[in-house]
């Protein structure tokens, strides 16, 4: 179980997709951390992460995590920002067998996961093909 | 600094050990350990674990383990570092020593994995990778793996067969070593045919899950011979991390934490990778087990089958890899796996291994990684003349 404030303190990473700029070198980071791992300078300004990318490479999930039973199998992927950021999604949209690595993929919108009957529901941004 | 030699070593066998609790586990590595050596006291035990909080309800596993082996008042404490605790622990233990603060160190690990119910087991040890930002989109930690073994495939055109060879190897070594959980050989065809787990990778590309201790005695070298006539010096011993996740990194084929600490303890140890003769790596699947032996400088990027193939990483090659059967054969019991690596190496060059035994090894090397290569361990022992 996730408690509330735990989901909503993530917020701006998981749905508004912030991360952090180096304004020193220039580096883009997700998450954000304290300082630039490339350069360490800690002159970081908040930054919006492109919402579209390339398919890095992939696994089609067939033993599921607790909470994405229903789901399975699920594709999570490694998706190449357009600024060459990368980041960790599910991929959507989409039967496994049709995903390829290189493939053009979106960020849309979706409900991740459900703790239980009575916990709460979360949300966060998920990456679907371009066709 | 003061010079640190293992002194003895105490392992059990990796298993479903349904009748053993966790102090009891370690109870049985630690009875083996201490057996052999009349030492005046335990100063102190500093034990790796990753899943006794989640798995056994159990924190404070210090004081449990004390209070059952017979310590108490000596300090005790666990250290965590997800799969790498064990390395950890040695680590500490070597530090506690050399620094002149303990004479008599206990160290190693322990792990009770059969004591999760249901998908506990895995849930638990997919805490080793970022909650917020890996597991929360539903990776585990085979996932997260999987990503990495498909994006090596494709970018050095590996196949799954070449994968696959290195578990043969594994399970070929394991079936001549008592303690493995999986001591038979199997074929490139049980790995391939073997039930896929997420894609790429199949069951017989993955570590099992079991239950283990190991236990080591660590002392200033100058006062080994006083207490054994089998000891091994600790000659380079490094710690090192990289990114919580994957996606961070700049390189995703390198873990840039096993270089890293590889470099410190190579340094350290004034040898360089070809001057190891045995290796225990941490293959918690098969594409981890590959990494590590580009970033300990064992063979170039790309090219394992090529040496694999030629029989380079078996006993009587350049260098002779995982003779206890690695991770795949041998077992995982996670926070206890960096231990036995340490204390396998220790065996080796005792000449204590029996049937695994590699004629001749002056020195070994234990790599152990915590997460997907978010932490590395690397020890360095030397035969003691």
């Amino acid at each position: 179980m996730m408690s509330v404030p735990r989901y909503w303190r993530e917020i701006p990473e998981r749905t508004r997709f912030e991360g952090a700029r180096c304004t020193a070198c220039g580096n883009t980071l997700f998450p954000p951390r304290m300082k630039c791992p490339k350069c360490g300078s800690e002159a970081l300004e908040k930054y919006k992460l492109p919402q579209k990318g390339k398919l890095m490479t992939y696994t089609i999930v067939r033993s599921p995590p607790k909470g994405f039973e229903k789901m399975t199998p699920y594709v999570l992927g490694m998706v190449k920002l357009d600024d060459g950021t990368i980041v960790t999604v599910q991929i959507t949209d989409v039967q496994p067998n049709q995903v390829s690595i290189g493939m053009q993929v979106e960020s849309v919108f979706r409900k991740i996961s459900e703790d239980g009957e009575s916990g709460i529901i979360e949300y966060a941004l998920k990456f679907r093909p371009i066709f | 600094m003061r010079r640190v030699a293992v002194l003895s070593t105490g392992l059990t066998k990796v298993d479903k050990q349904w009748r053993k609790s966790i102090k009891e586990l370690y109870g049985d590595a630690a009875r083996l350990a201490i057996k052999d050596v009349k030492i005046p006291q335990i100063d102190a035990l500093i034990v790796g674990n990753m899943c006794a909080s989640d798995l056994s309800d159990q924190n404070n596993i210090g004081a449990l383990i004390a209070d059952y082996i017979g310590i108490a008042p000596s300090t005790a404490y666990r250290i965590e570092a997800a799969c790498g605790s064990g390395g950890a622990a040695v680590l500490g233990a070597y530090l506690a020593v050399a620094s002149g603060m303990y004479d008599f160190v206990m160290t190693g690990g322990v792990e009770k994995l059969t004591d999760g119910v249901g998908g506990n087991t895995t849930h638990s040890l997919g805490k080793a990778a970022d909650a917020e930002f890996e597991l929360f989109y539903g990776s585990s930690f085979v996932s997260l793996n999987a990503m990495l073994m498909n994006h090596y495939m494709h970018h050095y055109h590996i196949s799954r067969e070449d994968f696959a060879d290195f578990a043969v190897l594994m399970h070929k070594n394991g079936s001549r070593n008592p303690y493995a959980q999986l001591p038979f050989p199997i074929t490139r065809e049980t790995v391939i045919n073997s039930d896929m787990i997420s894609d790429p990778i199949s069951l017989y590309d993955c570590a099992p899950v079991g239950d283990g201790a190991a236990s080591l005695i660590l002392c200033p070298l100058e006062d080994a011979p006083k207490y054994s006539d089998s000891y091994v010096e600790i000659t380079g011993i490094a710690g090192a991390t990289d990114t919580i996740n994957l996606s961070s990194r700049e390189d995703l084929l390198t873990l840039k934490s096993t270089v890293s600490a590889a470099e410190k303890a190579y340094k350290m140890a004034k040898v360089s990778p070809r001057d190891i003769d045995v290796a225990e790596i941490h293959d918690t699947f098969t594409i981890t087990g590959v990494l590590s032996l580009e970033d300990l400088g064992f063979c170039e990027k790309g090219k394992f089958h090529k040496t694999l193939a030629n029989g380079g990483f078996e006993p009587g090659g350049s260098i002779s890899i995982n003779p206890s059967g690695g991770l795949k054969s041998r077992g995982h019991p996670v926070g206890a796996t960096g231990a036995y690596q340490v204390a396998e190496i220790a065996m080796q060059l005792t000449n204590k291994a029996d049937k695994w035994q590699i004629p001749d090894a002056e020195i070994g090397l234990a790599q152990n990684i915590g997460g997907s290569g978010s932490s590395t361990y690397v020890t360095i022992l030397r035969r003691s003349r």
